[in-house]
């Protein structure tokens, strides 16, 4: 159980851009935290990652206070977290990530089951570089894979859609199932992609810095589609999706 | 063969070179300014020099897949090692070379290497060229390696140059100067690491004389402390080729690094590339990695590893 009391988060220069953040997140659940833009999703997710501290309030892993654990704390106590846009790597290789992902020398066997979880072939990833010969479909599910490598007991992906074509797109929904069905873990997704939404076990509305409403997912997916201005891009990328 | 060699030496060669208690194949242990090991092989012949220091090393045309050893050594302050080493490699030879130095000292006293390179590939021939220079040792004097290397290439060779500066090397001058006859590729690999007040300049000069030559010549360095770089590289297209040349640097500390890529065309259909780079470790990368549950310092040091590999 992760929980958050009272979360609060100030820019240097003043503006408050998490206000009291209360949440319970229950292990095992895949949680989509969704919202408009400026709502301050990302900036939940770094928190929860430890990549920024909290102004205010209080966060529990299991009981534990993890508050003033930082980014290096926080993932070897098991949260691990996926960037919106991955970063690229001179000399480093897709291998090499994933055994300092996992902490390990991983066998073949192994490598190639964490990149097939998120669609690519071992044999044509393992010994390429993480730098600008990837396109960002590639580079967004190696993201994901360096995340699964841990298996980690709450994994937080920000913003997986983002940047990546609608047939990667539509891949990765399958990712995140495949994902859910195999990792006892959770999985907190930042997105506001209806698609996403849908797999969702829990949804959290995060708007103008506080938790809006917190749900389980068909019930709030019918107070969102009802509310229409929170998902208005999702429409619009079900039309192209299906045709 | 371990019996003409110093323990001092032995450390440098297991650093510069895959040194397990002796060579396989055709070799020359050069120790402190003298010739410590010598062997020739049937297609081999490592022949000392009778005007000058130095060996003449002749590989036979159609030699296939052997490995020359060719490292020095310097174990002990107030030498000042020089060296010439000229290479004939045949037709059609596919070979490894092999030419690691360390230098050591543990005394006031400078220390210095420097081997002068020429090699001669006839046409078709194959060389894989690997070059790892470390320095170690107490001692508060300096520790120089000026390697000078002089290649020129007959129609279709192929020579892979991959040179290492691993460490502990306060100075380090680096001429290197290259003709390509018509189809021959050059690839050069150059990794440097400096910190301290170190200093390391790579000086690389390239002419592309052949119609269908190409080069391609890419640079790795990191400089911290204050230290100084120098990477200086000049590709002329004097026939339809093609040429790139890359430097890629990382920056800490106080260092300063001075990068030129320079292009020169002499051919309408010349066809030349550069790019340069120089940044300090990006901190998302460092986040990244600490997300994977490294140290800042753990994350800095896969991130100088990977950039040096």
């Amino acid at each position: 159980m992760l929980t958050l009391e009272n979360i609060r988060w100030t820019t240097p220069d003043g503006s408050e851009i998490l206000k009291s953040i209360d949440l319970n997140i229950e292990s095992g659940k895949l949680v989509v935290i969704t919202g408009p833009n400026g709502g301050g999703k990302t900036t939940l997710a770094r928190i929860i990652a430890g990549i920024e501290m909290p102004s205010e309030g209080k966060i529990t892993l299991n009981g534990e206070d993890i508050t003033d654990l930082d980014v290096t704390e926080r993932a070897r106590k098991g949260i691990s977290f996926a960037f919106q846009q991955p970063v690229r790597f001179k000399g480093i290789t897709v291998k090499k990530l994933l055994e300092i992902a996992s902490n390990e020398q991983l066998g073949h066997d192994k490598l190639c089951k964490i990149l097939s979880s998120v669609g690519l072939c071992a044999q044509d990833y393992l010994h390429r570089e993480i730098d600008a010969t990837l396109s960002g479909g590639e580079i967004k599910r190696i993201e994901i894979a360096s995340v699964l490598a841990r298996d980690s007991e709450i994994s937080v992906f920000d913003e997986p859609e983002a940047g990546i074509d609608l047939w990667s797109f539509k891949n990765l929904i399958e990712v995140f199932q495949n994902i859910h069905k195999e990792h006892k873990g959770t999985l907190i997704i930042i997105s506001h992609q209806e698609r996403i939404l849908r797999i969702a076990d829990e949804i959290v509305l995060v708007s103008d810095g506080q938790v809006k409403d917190h749900g389980d997912a068909e019930t709030m997916l019918q107070k969102l589609l009802r509310g229409h201005e929170v998902v208005p891009a999702c429409h619009r990328q079900e039309e192209l999706l299906n045709g | 063969m371990a019996d003409n060699i110093n323990s001092i030496t032995k450390q440098l060669l297991e650093l510069v070179a895959p040194f397990k208690e002796n060579f396989k194949g055709a070799y020359s242990v050069r120790q402190d300014g003298a010739c410590a090991q010598l062997k020739s092989t049937e297609h081999v012949q490592l022949i000392p020099k009778k005007d000058k220091p130095g060996l003449d090393i002749h590989i036979l045309p159609n030699t296939l897949n052997e490995t020359v050893y060719i490292p020095a050594c310097v174990t002990k302050g107030d030498i000042d090692d020089l060296v010439y080493n000229d290479f004939y490699i045949g037709e059609n030879a596919f070979v490894t070379i092999v030419a690691g130095c360390g230098v050591h000292t543990d005394d006031g006293h400078d220390v210095r290497h420097n081997g002068i390179h020429f090699f001669h590939l006839a046409k078709g021939a194959h060389v894989v060229y690997e070059e790892n220079h470390v320095g170690t040792g107490e001692g508060s004097g300096d520790r120089s390696i000026d390697p000078v290397t002089e290649v020129e290439m007959e129609e279709n060779a192929y020579l892979e140059m991959n040179t290492y500066q691993i460490g502990g090397v306060d100075k380090a001058d680096r001429k290197t100067k290259i003709k390509a006859g018509k189809g021959a590729r050059l690839v050069i690999n150059e990794r440097i690491l400096t910190n301290n007040e170190q200093e390391a300049k790579s000086v690389i000069y390239v002419e592309l004389n052949g119609e269908g030559s190409k080069a391609d010549i890419v640079s790795h360095s990191i400089a911290k402390d204050k230290s100084f770089q120098l990477y200086d590289s000049t590709i002329v297209g004097n026939a339809p080729c093609k040429g790139h040349t890359e430097c890629d640097s990382i920056i800490d500390g106080d260092a300063v690094i001075d990068a030129i890529p320079r292009l020169y065309a002499k051919h309408r259909d010349a066809e030349l590339i550069h790019e340069a780079a120089i940044g300090k470790i990006a901190g998302e990368q460092l986040l990244k990695l600490r997300t994977l549950g490294l140290t800042e310092e753990e994350a800095e040091a896969q991130i100088i590893e990977g950039f040096l590999a």
